[in-house]
């Protein structure tokens, strides 16, 4: 009798402890959520719906025998849209964790609703730094850069290059405000001074307006606040305008591979721009982009790609050795626990603010001359080590470190 | 130095200029638009679309034939033309004696399915387009540096603007096109042949459309997008213009523009809506838009 009761005891354990370590709804769902039809299309969209894809093959396809499914939306850039889908996926469709995101005030949202529902979030795509400062959340991980890193590696480059007055050309939503606020903090700090500023539409055309604006402040640098299309539209025109030629610089703030494919390096060379990756900087890079290339027409992986492969591989390693999705807040504290480690991304860590902390690299856009064809653009002008790339935890204004 | 409201004058001189600059674009876009819902009773949707196709026909010309700027500004226009004709011919045909909803519906449906396939192919970034070697550069003004390409843009297309007022409301041709919108059987009654003068009629709003894009190709991205950015406002310019008039849509994409560009100086965050507001208060005081003439 006290044998068969010990028995059943032991067998209630078994099956409590295999319930627990269940994922919820018996599959574990990733979202990717971006801007799949509009401006921002290219440097995150499909792409990083196959870079997801690619960290799911990589880790096998399953964690711990739970089969992982990944589904897509396009948020079109619009808050509402954006968290209508992540209500909808969180809520009815079973999905564990959100993706990418870029557009800073769509990622803002989905930082609540994720928050609510106690669910994961890894940004790859938003840059506002709010994510990590005063919007900081026990379920968000923002990955991939950010616009402190930005300002603080195009920035100071450029201030200390002797471009000490400033005038910018913002985006005007949360992510432009961000990258403005935060390069004119860097400005000021290494003495250069911020002489005014103009907020043009999202998805703006036509930026003559705007570029006039820039040209009779007398800054010696415009800043881009902006992003995707907008920044190349303003560079393209910039040169019509003969901005440069003028004596001013452009400065643009957040440019992608992309963005420079789109421009060609007779427009676009010698700009400066802070990258998180660049896919020609070791064998293993190579090897990811020409796979990735290869199944997203040719389009060349930008960081955003690399960070949402890295972030959804990171995420599996912490839910297989977790063995529950269910309470995502347990989930993020798993990743901040377990050091990061990948091909793309190399050896890394998620802060208690949920900043992902990795170098951070200076590049310049090569002449055509120097370029071997299409994809090959960049040259590095200098390494910003992991421990300077980011915000200082003690300055985001962000409670979860203060504890 | 006098200042107007703060602003110096140069810039407010140079944002006037650059106002008639993309005024220019909107008159030619919104031009197209008004012979073909006044010959036609289409409300042509698709026409952003085919605008974007323009400038992408002539980036093929270019990447492919080696062909550049100017055999693209005659031969692109021909053949999304040719395009339009199809459309016409094949579907548009079907849906005139049907309300106007139709024929939205359906230019929307188009206009979604080319963008979808160009953006699938072509990314969402777009395609270099560099202007041609003869215009490149700038004048300096004084007040600014005029780019001689925008300045070749508003003369060919305020001529272009001008020439087509000419021939609908001053020729022999333009008057028997007016007499096919007016009482299409009677006009068929007098031996002329008005169900290809209508294919043509469309073909050439069409045309309108590609020629914008090709002159739009070394100024913005040529990008699957472009279209879907500006088709709005053309409409909102057509709609205070007055549906179907022809000067009224040219006089109000310029004005617009203008209006457009000065509120980027003053206000810039209202730059998008600011056409919109305009539109508002014009329905609201005269619904049949400045120059358009009130149904009985």
């Amino acid at each position: 009798m006290k044998k068969t009761l010990l028995a059943a005891a032991a067998l209630c354990a078994i099956a409590a402890g295999s319930a627990h370590a269940e994922m919820s709804g018996g599959t574990v769902k990733i979202g990717v959520l971006n801007d799949m039809s509009g401006l921002y299309a290219d440097l995150a969209g499909q792409g990083s719906v196959i870079a997801a894809q690619m960290a799911l093959e990589e880790f096998g396809g399953n964690v711990n025998g739970t089969k992982v499914e990944i589904v897509s939306a396009d948020h079109q850039n619009k808050p509402d849209i954006g968290s209508n889908v992540a209500r909808q996926w969180y809520d009815v469709d079973g999905v564990d964790v959100i993706v990418d995101v870029p557009t800073s005030s769509v990622a803002l949202a989905i930082n609540d609703v994720t928050r609510e529902k106690n669910k994961v979030f890894l940004v790859s795509g938003a840059a506002a730094s709010d994510l990590t400062g005063p919007k900081c959340s026990p379920n968000t991980v923002h990955w991939t850069y950010d616009t402190w890193a930005l300002a603080n590696g195009t920035g100071k480059a450029v201030v200390q290059t002797g471009g000490d007055s400033w005038f910018f050309l913002t985006a005007d939503y949360a992510f432009g405000h961000a990258l403005e606020r935060d390069t004119s903090a860097v400005v000021e700090a290494n003495g250069g001074k911020v002489l005014g500023s103009v907020k043009h539409p999202l998805q703006n055309a036509d930026f003559s307006s705007f570029l006039l604006q820039a040209q009779s402040s007398g800054a010696k640098v415009i800043g881009l606040a902006n992003a995707g299309g907008d920044t190349t539209n303003s560079i393209k025109q910039a040169a019509e305008f003969g901005i440069v030629q003028g004596g001013q610089s452009l400065a643009g703030l957040l440019v992608f591979l992309t963005d420079v494919h789109a421009l060609g390096l007779e427009t676009a060379h010698g700009l400066i721009l802070t990258e998180a990756f660049y896919w020609d900087a070791n064998d293993e890079t190579r090897k990811f982009a020409a796979e990735f290339a290869k199944r997203n027409r040719g389009i060349h992986p930008t960081m955003i790609h690399a960070g949402v492969y890295s972030s959804v591989l990171h995420y599996l390693k912490a839910l297989k050795e977790l063995g529950a999705d269910a309470d995502g807040a347990k989930v993020v504290a798993k990743m901040k626990e377990m050091p990061t480690d990948d091909r793309l991304f190399g050896k890394g860590q998620v802060r208690v603010d949920g900043r992902h902390i990795h170098p951070m690299y200076l590049f310049e856009v090569k002449k055509p001359e120097e370029s071997k064809g299409p994809w090959d653009y960049y040259k590095l002008r200098a390494t910003i080590p992991a421990e300077e790339a980011f915000r200082p935890l003690d300055q985001g204004g962000c409670p979860l470190a203060k504890s | 130095m006098f200042e107007l409201i703060g602003i110096p004058p140069q810039a407010f001189f140079g944002q006037l200029l650059i106002g008639l600059i993309n005024g220019a674009f909107y008159a030619m876009l919104s031009l197209g638009l008004a012979v073909i819902f006044g010959l036609l009773n289409i409300i042509n949707f698709a026409h952003g679309a085919l605008y974007m196709m323009g400038a992408f026909v002539a980036w093929f010309l270019l990447q492919y034939f080696g062909l550049g700027y100017w055999p693209a500004l005659i031969l692109s226009p021909i053949i999304v033309g040719a395009f339009g004709a199809v459309i016409e011919r094949t579907l548009l045909r079907r849906l005139y004696h049907l309300d106007h909803l139709y024929g939205l519906l359906l230019t929307f449906g188009l206009a979604l399915m080319i963008q979808g396939v160009f953006r699938y192919y072509f990314g969402s970034s777009g395609q270099p387009y560099t202007i041609p070697p003869l215009l490149q550069g700038g004048v300096h003004l004084g007040f600014m540096v005029l780019p001689i390409y925008r300045g070749w843009v508003v003369a060919v297309s305020l001529l272009v603007c001008l020439a087509t007022w000419f021939i609908i409301e001053r020729t022999r041709l333009g008057a028997t096109l007016r007499a096919a919108t007016e009482n299409r059987a009677l006009t068929q009654a007098f031996g002329i042949n008005v169900p290809r003068m209508i294919t043509l009629t469309y073909a050439f709003g069409v045309g309108l459309a590609a020629f914008s894009g090709v002159l739009a190709a070394p100024i913005f991205q040529v990008s699957p997008l472009m279209g879907a950015d500006l088709i709005i406002i053309i409409f909102a310019v057509v709609v205070i213009g007055g549906m179907g008039s022809i000067m009224g849509s040219i006089l109000t994409g310029f004005a617009l523009g203008v209006v457009e560009g000065l509120t980027k100086v003053f206000y810039p965050e209202a730059s998008n809506t600011v056409i919109f507001v305009v539109m508002a208060i014009v329905l609201l005081i005269k619904p049949a838009g400045l120059f358009g003439r009130a149904h009985a």
